[in-house]
């Protein structure tokens, strides 16, 4: 590769200030996962290694129906905004231009702009009318405010996969006289897989991470794994949020993994 | 007869700031069973032609019709009409004989049927051994061949080929050049083709339509656009030529006598109605040198490039002005004259074409 003419790292103190935001980065995480395998109860004092608190949150029913519930949400929320998402995707990459094109995909990305506590409140006052009106209080209030806030999450990578997109593909199957239906579920679909799947992995970790939203919009007893953790931590801390923490980083780690596979795969 | 595609007044502007007319009302009328070219430099509209044919544009005005039938209303899934893209556009989540197997497919023919042609078609363009690959694993002129075969496949009435060689290196693109002849011979499909390399127009045409511009300059025969170029542009554009200064001395119905800037005078063909300056066109290869005294233009041989099979004279002209000759070499022969020398340029005033503005 040729010399670059600016190169940062040759720059005094690069180093340094490298590592001390690494360290800033990731210091805290390694304390966290470190004292999940605390043998004794606290978060502060190392008692020697034990497998404890990761036994008693397996065993733990709150944690069990709190984790349950995170992941039906998820679930849930994921298929929906990811639909919504390759809907508003093929909106606004296979139309004529038109007027507010530029005003739609802002609205779209709305919430990435609002404040999450604005929207939480703006839920939290929503729903309370509907729950007035109808009575209805189950589960699908969250699913909705979920599948709402991950609509940009999904809807970015699967309309940068669309851009990207070589459209003579499509124009050589309409050529081959494939309808407009055809081209879709026999070209553009099957080359846009890889960014419905980083898009609803994308939306189903940022559901699965929600507290705030989910704090304003939850009804009683529909703790999700975070609103529960948070719950705890009010009254006594024990290793035991660190083991259900830990494991949370390791699915997230694992999407992510799984996430840059698959945009590699992709070229 | 009806034409196989025949189009009126087709124009197409792109909305923009300003507006880009990139065709100007342009008549095209081409033959059933006809290779037809459509050559020009980049820009010159001559995609856009494609484009509005295969449906992927709509044109701002003007009419487009195939067999008689009007194509302005019909999508182009509803066009008996394929095209070979100038990237190949080849699916690459299929296999090379899914691919050629789509548009008969789409067209929900019997899975026994579609298996036939494919079959067919693989050996038409000799990939058989390769049905299985993807055709992300085949080379640039394989994925060339596929190409084809999937445009074929379906057996429609006007193929489109947007400089299906360009990709390719010197000695397969010469190779392709008479294969796709020899497969619009046999398949009686009418082929229109886009480049902007004017000896593969040459090559492989029945007759080439010559662009600029958005506007189609002239339509003719290989040997009518090389031999008699309408005006300047296709004269310039299509192989070397001289560009002399005339003026008419009499035009009596396109039968005209001309004077040249030496005071010689020539008898040529002309428009009728033409007057005044004109220039005139000769190509290198039908002048040769001669004395000054036999010469149409007399001036002094500037410089002689060996060229292998050919030598190119630059003879400097009484008006400063430079005559390129091209003379065949032959073993035996050699010019018999050296730089320097004062020559003529000798010519038949049959070659001489006069050109319009």
């Amino acid at each position: 590769m040729a010399e670059r003419v600016f190169d940062i790292r040759k720059q005094t103190g690069f180093t340094t200030i490298a590592f001390a935001c690494f360290a800033m980065l990731y210091m805290p995480i390694i304390l966290l996962v470190v004292y999940s395998f605390n043998a004794g109860t606290s978060i502060a004092i190392w008692e020697g290694f034990s497998w404890r608190w990761y036994a008693s949150a397996w065993e733990n029913e709150q944690v069990q129906e709190a984790t349950l519930r995170s992941l039906v949400v998820a679930l849930w929320a994921s298929g929906i905004s990811t639909t919504v998402a390759v809907l508003a995707a093929l909106a606004t990459t296979r139309t004529r231009r038109f007027r507010g094109q530029t005003a739609v995909f802002a609205l779209i990305n709305q919430p990435l702009m609002v404040p999450e506590i604005v929207t939480a409140v703006a839920l939290l006052i929503f729903f309370a009318m509907i729950k007035v009106a109808t009575g209805y209080t189950g589960l699908a209030y969250l699913i909705l405010a979920h599948s709402a806030f991950c609509i940009p999450f999904a809807y970015l990578p699967i309309r940068a996969r669309l851009q990207g997109m070589d459209l003579s593909l499509e124009q050589a199957a309409a050529d081959l006289y494939a309808t407009p239906f055809q081209v879709f579920r026999r070209v553009t679909l099957p080359q846009l897989w890889p960014g419905i799947l980083a898009g609803a992995m994308l939306a189903f970790v940022i559901s699965l991470d929600d507290v705030v939203i989910t704090e304003f919009v939850k009804s009683a007893g529909q703790d999700t794994l975070p609103t529960y953790m948070l719950g705890q931590l009010r009254r006594v801390v024990t290793p035991e949020i660190n083991a259900i923490s830990t494991a949370l980083l390791g699915i997230s780690i694992t999407m992510v993994i799984a996430y840059t596979l698959l945009s590699k795969f992709r070229k | 007869m009806t034409n196989a595609i025949s189009a009126r007044a087709l124009r197409k502007v792109y909305p923009g700031n300003p507006p880009v007319e990139a065709l100007g009302g342009v008549e095209i009328d081409i033959a059933d069973n006809e290779f037809f070219t459509l050559l020009g430099p980049s820009g010159c509209g001559k995609t856009t032609i494609l484009r509005l044919i295969a449906g992927f544009e709509h044109p701002t005005s003007g009419t487009l019709e195939m067999f008689g039938q009007s194509l302005l209303d019909l999508p182009p899934y509803k066009r008996q009409i394929n095209t070979v893209f100038q990237s190949y556009a080849l699916f690459p989540h299929m296999t090379v004989a899914e691919n050629i197997g789509f548009g008969l497919e789409m067209l929900g023919r019997p899975k026994t049927e579609i298996s036939q042609t494919v079959g067919e078609m693989m050996e038409l363009v000799q990939m058989s051994h390769l049905a299985d690959r993807q055709t992300g694993q085949i080379s640039g002129g394989q994925q060339q061949r596929v190409a084809l075969a999937r445009a074929l496949a379906p057996k429609p009435r006007v193929l489109l080929l947007d400089e299906p060689l360009s990709a390719l290196d010197f000695k397969l693109r010469k190779n392709m050049q008479l294969e796709l002849k020899r497969l619009q011979t046999e398949t009686g499909i009418t082929f229109i083709f886009v480049t902007h390399d004017q000896e593969e127009a040459l090559t492989m045409s029945d007759r080439i339509a010559v662009m600029s511009d958005g506007a189609i300059r002239q339509i003719g025969s290989p040997r009518e656009i090389y031999d008699h170029p309408a005006d300047r542009f296709v004269a310039d554009f299509i192989g070397d030529t001289n560009f002399l200064s005339a003026d008419v001395v009499e035009n009596r119905d396109g039968a005209a006598t001309l004077r040249l800037g030496s005071g010689r005078t020539i008898a040529a063909r002309a428009a009728q109605g033409v007057n005044g300056r004109v220039t005139i066109a000769v190509r290198p290869e039908h002048a040769r040198l001669g004395t000054p005294a036999e010469g149409l233009l007399a001036g002094v041989l500037s410089d002689a490039v060996y060229f292998g099979t050919d030598t190119h004279f630059h003879v400097t002209l009484e008006d400063g002005t430079t005559f390129v000759l091209r003379q065949q070499n032959s073993p035996d022969s050699t010019a018999g004259f050296a730089t320097g020398d004062p020559v003529g340029v000798c010519f038949p005033a049959e070659v001489a074409q006069v050109l319009r503005d």
